[in-house]
């Protein structure tokens, strides 16, 4: 009796289960990932390019790609310039490190707390629609010209779309796994950790990510403005360049920080993706 | 008192003119009103009723989910509650959904992973431990679900229309499932569908709940031998006579909505 029910239920779920997508070769997969942003590219350059022919301004103002990226290969050799983007990559991780700290144990009390979220809830969503940069004169004067206002502006920066991308989570868990939860006897803090946090997760990557967006914006707005000793970070090197009229390398450093911003925001998308995959929410050919 | 108490110890379940209140449009909607009912241990109940007859309700608040306006609802022992939907946690395996449950009741790691497989063996979901739930149909997702709620170790499981959104056929299986399981564990179920013929199917006893507000308006006891067939003729009998008071209690109802 029990055998056979068995056998009936493993038939049946051989029906039931859901077919998985025979999965793609990888080199075909990479392509079929890497060919649009190549053609974009692409067309990006040629547009740049073809501003230049036009002679619509003289090439020490406006260089064309090839002199730019020539520059850059030689750039990318020299110790000097090696230690620009060292010494700001140093100070992006820190301060947002710092950042992550501070917007998760802001987001986690401000949801736990009834009193705190009505009295800055609605404060932190403000904050996020603040452009950090704002706070940078506050900064020099509380701090002076130094590191701390730097990461200052960059943590006020990146903190409350952290903290909000939690909150918004713990907001927009299910009420019904709330419900299991508390029938399995999760109550209080492990409710938190085996439940809403777990849950909260997707949006608290999407808070992550744009927290560094913005963590990322602001160290470059105080690096450009705020010189800071003698160090040669790239947003210094970019005032540099423009002081020295130096297009070609100011035009160099621009693709370097958009690269590194592309490359760190593609991580979080990589995270994102496999959120989503765990999770079921992806597409069969996402 | 020293009543309810003897009442307690006989019984896994009881309620006492439980009467349950929602404000609704600056009203008070009665969703629940001197609900009176007692389920013996080992027992499996039914409840039976049209949808807005207060039977989530009431479970809820057997769960220790919501607390009632009036009355009392004691279970004697652990409770465990299966929802309509799985509501299983969508980053968690099969295996660790159960892992979860058997971690809230304070089961050591080292055994939880043989416990979760037995579980799950027990609801033929042998194979299955590492499929997260969107891979699994929604057949097999609330065999987890069942699996996780018998890992809670409760005396009382609670059933939420558990069924209502799967095929016949499934739903004809997990019936078994739920037999055989109920038989070996001893375990004492109170089931709540909308469905005449599955209250008949699996119940003791079924209990018919007038709507608006919810009580209990019949009780019926099904004496058929078990394993019983849905496609039975004598249990089409009693479910048809059940069918016909429910019909009856909502034309009855009706113009006062």
């Amino acid at each position: 009796m029990a055998t056979e029910l068995a056998a009936g239920l493993a038939a049946r779920d051989a029906v039931e289960t859901t077919v998985r997508p025979p999965g793609r070769m990888p080199l075909a997969s990479a392509w079929s990932w890497l060919w649009p942003k190549l053609a974009a590219l692409v067309v990006v350059l040629a547009v740049w390019q073809a501003v230049v022919w036009t002679g619509w301004k003289p090439d020490y103002v406006l260089p064309g790609p090839g002199p730019v990226f020539l520059r850059l290969a030689q750039d990318v050799g020299n110790a000097n310039f090696d230690l620009g983007v060292a010494i700001t990559l140093r100070r992006a991780l820190i301060g947002y490190a710092i950042a992550v700290a501070i917007g998760t144990a802001a987001g986690i009390l401000v949801a736990r707390i009834a009193v705190l979220r009505k009295a800055i809830g609605s404060a932190i969503l403000g904050l996020q629609s603040m452009p950090s940069i704002a706070w940078f004169p506050l900064a020099i004067l509380l701090f002076g010209l130094n590191e701390t206002a730097i990461f200052f502006v960059v943590i006020l920066g990146a903190a409350p779309a952290i903290a909000g991308g939690l909150l918004s989570g713990v907001d927009h868990v299910q009420p019904l796994l709330i419900r299991v939860g508390r029938v399995m006897g999760a109550r209080g803090l492990g409710l938190y950790r085996h439940i809403i946090l777990p849950a909260a997760l997707p949006s608290f990557v999407g808070g992550l990510k744009q927290g560094w967006a913005f963590a990322w914006r602001s160290l470059m707005a105080g690096e450009i403005i705020g010189i800071v000793g003698h160090q040669l970070s790239l947003g210094q090197q970019i005032q540099f360049a423009r002081d020295f009229a130096d297009a070609e390398q100011l035009l160099a450093i621009i693709v370097v920080i958009f690269v590194i911003g592309v490359v760190i925001d593609s991580l979080f998308g990589t995270l994102d993706r496999a959120i989503r995959r765990r999770w079921g929410l992806l597409g069969a050919d996402a | 008192m020293s009543n309810i108490l003897q009442l307690s110890e006989k019984h896994s379940l009881s309620v006492e003119r439980l009467t349950m209140a929602f404000p609704h449009d600056g009203r008070l909607l009665l969703a629940l009103q001197g609900v009176t009912l007692e389920v013996e241990q080992g027992e499996l109940v039914c409840i039976v009723g049209a949808s807005g007859s207060g039977k989530s309700t009431l479970l809820n608040i057997l769960a220790g989910l919501d607390e009632p306006s009036a009355g009392r609802a004691h279970v004697h022992g652990r409770v465990a509650l299966m929802f309509q939907e799985a509501a299983l946690l969508p980053w968690l395996t099969a295996a660790g959904n159960v892992e979860l449950a058997l971690e809230l009741r304070g089961v050591r790691r080292p055994q939880r992973v043989d416990l979760a497989r037995e579980l799950l063996h027990r609801v033929h979901l042998d194979g299955f431990e590492k499929r997260l739930p969107h891979e699994l149909s929604g057949g097999m997702k609330q065999r987890v679900a069942l699996a996780r709620a018998l890992a809670q170790d409760a005396d009382v499981l609670l059933m939420d229309e558990p069924f209502g959104a799967l095929d016949a056929i499934t739903r004809d299986r997990l019936h078994e499932e739920l037999e055989r399981i109920w038989t070996d564990t001893g375990l004492t179920i109170l089931f709540v569908t909308h469905n005449a013929r599955e209250a008949v199917r699996l119940g003791d006893r079924v209990l018919v709940f007038t709507s608006r507000p919810g009580r209990v308006g019949h009780e019926v006891k099904v004496d058929l031998p078990r394993p019983r067939s849905l496609d039975s003729p004598e249990l089409a009998v009693i479910a048809g006579r059940i069918t016909d008071r429910l019909k009856h209690e909502m034309s009855g109802r009706h113009d006062g909505n």
